[in-house]
């Protein structure tokens, strides 16, 4: 089993196939959508593969140290052009290929009109120790 | 084994053991050690005197400790000097505890820690549960803040706000894993309610009481947040509900107003609909400028306006709202809400999604992007 990180972006990621914000959707779309997420995870959950999913606030800072006795350096009031992300799943799965189709099925939660939402998922493998060689 | 019992027992056996002589970090450890010993014996063989039982091992495992740290030897001395207590004052001394705990050095997060491990009892392995963080971190927060307080002297008044507000936090953080940390801050605000007659403590029971009662109405059964004036009110705890407002009656008769009265007055008044249309949105103002008076709040301000919008009108409360810093918290849902009771759906759209964006948590989060979507989605239709 190896872990990967499933990470969805605020922004930064290329756009949605059906890219509409979430609050120009039905209030019903928008609830089938959270159940979507809600019975991924909780089927994951049933097949052993979920780890744990957070999701994070839209506001973040790149902060950077800039010397003794100076104030942290940011990247100031600018925080649009940059990418953020909007939250994680990570899952422990038997191989790449299954954490790819596991992705793709996320992605393909429903949106606007009901329709898939086609976003695009970054798929990030942890780095983890070798496992010990018993044979 | 009744692990319930053990909870109850932990403060005071903490207290006796500091009162013989032992630091509070070194009670707690050995507190914490025979409590251990207790879940691996009473099974088979339970003490007829549970708390005597506790004392005496707990007892011979701070002596253990103690006598194995050479460095530590002057504490013996220390014991040796000290005399065996009474049974007197036991009482007051957990109520000390209670204080200690709270002590205004600790930060608000390792108040809440010690409180939940020295006077609830709860293993280290179920605060960490509770607040998803792994055990070690934990263990770590807890010992420092034994640390922070093994130098405040024990006989010292504490300042009862203190207390109620770590207990307040830790109702406030709701529950998850196997510890339901609302029901526990209720549990241990009745103790302390049971040891003191201050009128504030029984306001802070009072209003966890009847918060509570309302709680199995308060989520949906997707997790979804149903607001107050959805809720299906079949669903309070009318037991839970006489009890608190019968507590807050006697308090209020001792004319004596604290802000958790206050708090717990309006949430009487809300209990005490059968309906959402019932409200006495007249009086639960008068609270709220009552509130406001005792603590100048922005956050009790910002309630009021909202109070004042259902009682006089969305118009008087979007007047109330203008008074106040559009940066609190909620002000943006707030406004909202307002705004569309006042017939301005796109402006209340607007305001949701907005609002939507910088929402503390999920299900906050996910319930105004929804009153968004309704409102668009009303709009275009």
């Amino acid at each position: 089993m190896a872990k990967y990180l499933l990470l969805k972006h605020y922004r930064g990621a290329p756009a949605a196939v059906n890219d509409v914000p979430m609050d120009q959707w039905t209030p019903e779309e928008v609830s089938a959508h959270m159940q979507y997420m809600r019975d991924f995870a909780a089927r994951l959950e049933s097949t052993g593969e979920f780890v744990d999913s957070q999701a994070l606030s839209p506001e973040g800072t790149f902060v950077r140290y800039d010397g003794e006795g100076r104030p942290p350096v940011t990247d100031g009031p600018f925080a649009e052009t940059k990418d953020l992300i909007a939250g994680w799943m990570v899952i422990d799965v038997e191989s790449y290929e299954r954490a790819l189709e596991l992705a793709a099925e996320l992605s393909a939660a429903p949106g606007a009109g009901g329709k898939p939402i086609h976003e695009w998922l970054e798929v990030r493998p942890f780095l983890s120790a070798p496992p010990t060689i018993t044979e | 084994m009744d692990e319930s019992l053990l909870r109850t027992l932990t403060p005071t056996v903490i207290s006796i053991l500091v009162r013989r002589g032992a630091d509070f970090a070194a009670a707690e450890d050995a507190v914490q050690d025979a409590l251990i010993e207790a879940v691996r014996v009473w099974r088979d063989d339970p003490p007829r005197d549970p708390k005597g039982w506790l004392v005496t091992v707990a007892w011979r495992k701070f002596l253990d400790a103690a006598r194995a740290d050479t460095s530590r030897r002057h504490r013996e001395v220390l014991v040796e000097a000290e005399p065996v207590p009474g049974q007197g004052e036991m009482a007051d001394d957990t109520l000390q505890l209670y204080f200690l705990c709270a002590h205004p050095s600790l930060t608000p997060a390792s108040a809440v820690a010690l409180t939940l491990r020295a006077v609830g009892g709860l293993t280290t392995r179920q605060i960490a549960q509770a607040y998803l963080v792994p055990e070690a971190t934990m263990a770590q927060r807890i010992s420092r803040a034994k640390r922070t307080v093994s130098s405040v002297r024990f006989d010292q008044p504490g300042d009862v706000a203190t207390v109620l507000r770590v207990l307040y936090l830790v109702f406030n953080e709701g529950y998850s894993g196997d510890v339901d940390l609302a029901a526990e801050a209720i549990r241990l605000t009745r103790q302390l309610a049971a040891r003191t007659r201050h009128e504030e403590v029984a306001g802070l029971l009072a209003l966890m009481l009847l918060h509570h009662a309302r709680r199995p109405a308060r989520t949906g059964p997707d997790g979804r947040l149903v607001p107050l004036a959805e809720q299906d009110r079949s669903l309070w705890d009318t037991h839970l509900i006489a009890e608190g407002v019968d507590v807050l009656q006697a308090a209020l008769a001792r004319d004596r107003l604290g802000e958790f009265q206050a708090q717990a007055a309006i949430a009487a008044l809300h209990a005490d609909a059968q309906t959402a249309e019932e409200t006495d949105w007249v009086q639960i103002v008068e609270w709220y400028d009552e509130l406001v008076r005792l603590t100048g709040n922005p956050v009790a301000r910002l309630n009021r306006a909202v109070a004042v919008g259902e009682a006089d009108g969305p118009r008087a409360g979007l007047a109330a709202l203008a008074e106040l810093d559009p940066s609190l918290p909620r002000y943006t849902a707030a406004a909202a809400y307002l705004h569309e009771r006042d017939g301005d759906l796109v402006t209340a759209a607007r305001l949701y999604a907005e609002a939507a964006r910088s929402a503390p948590n999920l299900p906050e989060r996910d319930h105004l992007t929804r009153q968004a979507a309704r409102l668009n989605a009303k709009h275009r239709g």
